[in-house]
């Protein structure tokens, strides 16, 4: 099974206005920014695709990655935990003009949430968040005299993710803390699109050294030296 | 001797840190929450081994790296670069997530904006105003054995930040269990704050005044002993 691509607009040639989008990576590390870049590309030249939800711990940085893509007006709503970076201009500016939904959720429930809709459990329990206002509206169980809220799945259509070794069945590993959210979002969309820094053949990754198996992977590109966007940020790129 | 000031004579921020970091015992496992709480790693007693924890997916990290050495896939829960120890471990969101709630960590200690003498904590917003951001305080209150706070006794404006009930929005219910102040250290039992050290020279009645709640004594109030050359 080849789920190889040539190129990073091919990857993500077919993501439909309106899509639910997880995007990988906390912060830069582990940001997938060449398939951001190739999403904001073919909004910029086809003007779709437009009014995509995004979920990522953050809400972007600077000009370049997930802010260039608010910047660009191509989002509808982020699904984050914390919209605030050492720049979050693009975000805070439309979020206080009312042009963007915000839905903020606690960064381990995120994950959890993101974890069950891969794993298939539609709700589960924690005490993250009880008896505070994001945990309004929301059922609350007691569990052996401790209160906990129940929270749903989080799914989404597509997820698109950085590994660090890729091969041609979608088998991945992450470069150090550039694994965090990724992972489980490749479990948790509908299709993943993963871009690796090197890509082989089936067997250039000893089995033992996998952490994401190509199940969970629909497609792959690779981008050699993919760019980061802490670097980004810092040198002032505009994307 | 001169009348204590509470401005004045309060410990730095450094000496909180250093007097929270003498009581983390060797061997723990220890998430210091993004700012002012990270100072305690830069006083882990000598011959005390602690293994940090930091959100986005690594156990066991040290220092900043040096200017020019960063890896900006090696970074910590306030997307600061760091380095490695041996026998550092990296892992994704949820298992990380699963080590906060889980019940793995010996202590978390975050910074505050209140806390009630309930163990209720605000430390995540301060009104409705601008964008909000939670991050992983919720969680990181749960969970872990010990859950301790490290703050200035009062705010910038003099009130107190030890209180009845928090007015801020909560992060947590009922989930502080020890308070490192710039006058105190106070335990939460029972619903009470129980006082354990006060800075010398500074009298019950004083402390009382700028405490939001009734401050309980159990057995000895010791003397709240810090390195001078903090200040």
């Amino acid at each position: 099974m080849d789920k190889a691509l040539p190129t990073v607009a091919d990857a993500v040639a077919d993501i439909p206005d309106g899509a639910t989008v997880m995007i990988g990576g906390f912060g830069g590390s582990g940001a997938p920014i060449e398939l951001i870049h190739a999403l904001i590309d073919r909004f910029r030249a086809t003007g779709s695709p437009a009014a995509i939800t995004i979920i990522n711990n953050n809400a972007g940085n600077g000009y370049c990655g997930i802010a260039a893509m608010i910047k660009a007006g191509m989002v509808r709503k982020m699904i984050c935990s914390f919209p605030r970076s050492s720049n979050a201009e693009a975000f805070n500016e439309k979020y206080l003009a009312g042009e963007i939904e915000l839905d903020l959720i606690p960064q381990g429930t995120l994950a959890e949430r993101i974890r069950a809709a891969g794993a298939g459990i539609p709700a589960f329990y924690t005490p993250t968040s009880f008896g505070t206002e994001l945990a309004e509206g929301k059922p609350t169980e007691e569990f052996d005299g401790k209160m906990y809220v129940r929270e749903r799945w989080l799914k989404a259509d597509f997820a698109l993710i950085k590994g660090q070794d890729g091969d041609r069945t979608g088998n991945l590993t992450y470069r150090m803390a550039g694994r965090n959210f990724n992972p489980l979002m490749a479990m948790a969309a509908a299709k993943t699109i993963a871009q690796v820094s090197v890509l082989g053949v089936p067997g250039s990754i000893d089995p033992q050294a996998v952490i994401t198996p190509g199940i969970f992977v629909d497609a792959i590109v690779e981008v050699a030296e993919p760019q980061q966007e802490e670097v980004l940020v810092r040198t002032g790129v505009v994307y | 001797m001169a009348e204590f000031n509470i401005m004045q004579d309060k410990l730095s921020n450094a000496q909180i840190a250093w007097r929270a970091a003498q009581d983390i015992e060797d061997g723990s496992y220890v998430n210091l929450g993004i700012g002012f709480p990270e100072m305690i790693a830069k006083f882990q007693p000598e011959g005390r081994d602690m293994t940090y924890h930091t959100e986005n997916g690594v156990l066991g990290f040290g220092q900043a790296p040096k200017e020019g050495e960063e890896d900006w896939d090696l970074i910590n829960a306030g997307k600061k670069p760091i380095t490695l120890k041996p026998g550092a471990a990296f892992f994704h969101h949820a298992d990380s997530f699963a080590m906060v709630r889980g019940g793995h960590l010996d202590l978390a200690v975050l910074g505050a904006y209140q806390v009630a003498q309930n163990g209720d904590l605000a430390n995540w917003r301060v009104g409705t105003k601008g964008v909000p951001a939670v991050g992983g305080a919720m969680d990181l209150v749960h969970g872990a054995k010990r859950v301790a706070v490290v703050t200035d006794h009062v705010t910038k404006e003099g009130s107190p930040k030890l209180v009845e009930r928090c007015t801020f929005p909560l992060t947590g219910v009922g989930c502080v269990t020890q308070i490192y102040t710039s006058l105190a250290v106070i335990d939460i039992k029972g619903g009470r704050f129980i006082l354990r050290e006060k800075v010398p020279g500074l009298s019950m009645d004083v402390l009382q005044a700028v405490t939001g709640a009734t401050l309980h004594i159990e057995g000895d109030v010791a003397d709240l002993i810090v390195p001078e050359e903090l200040a």
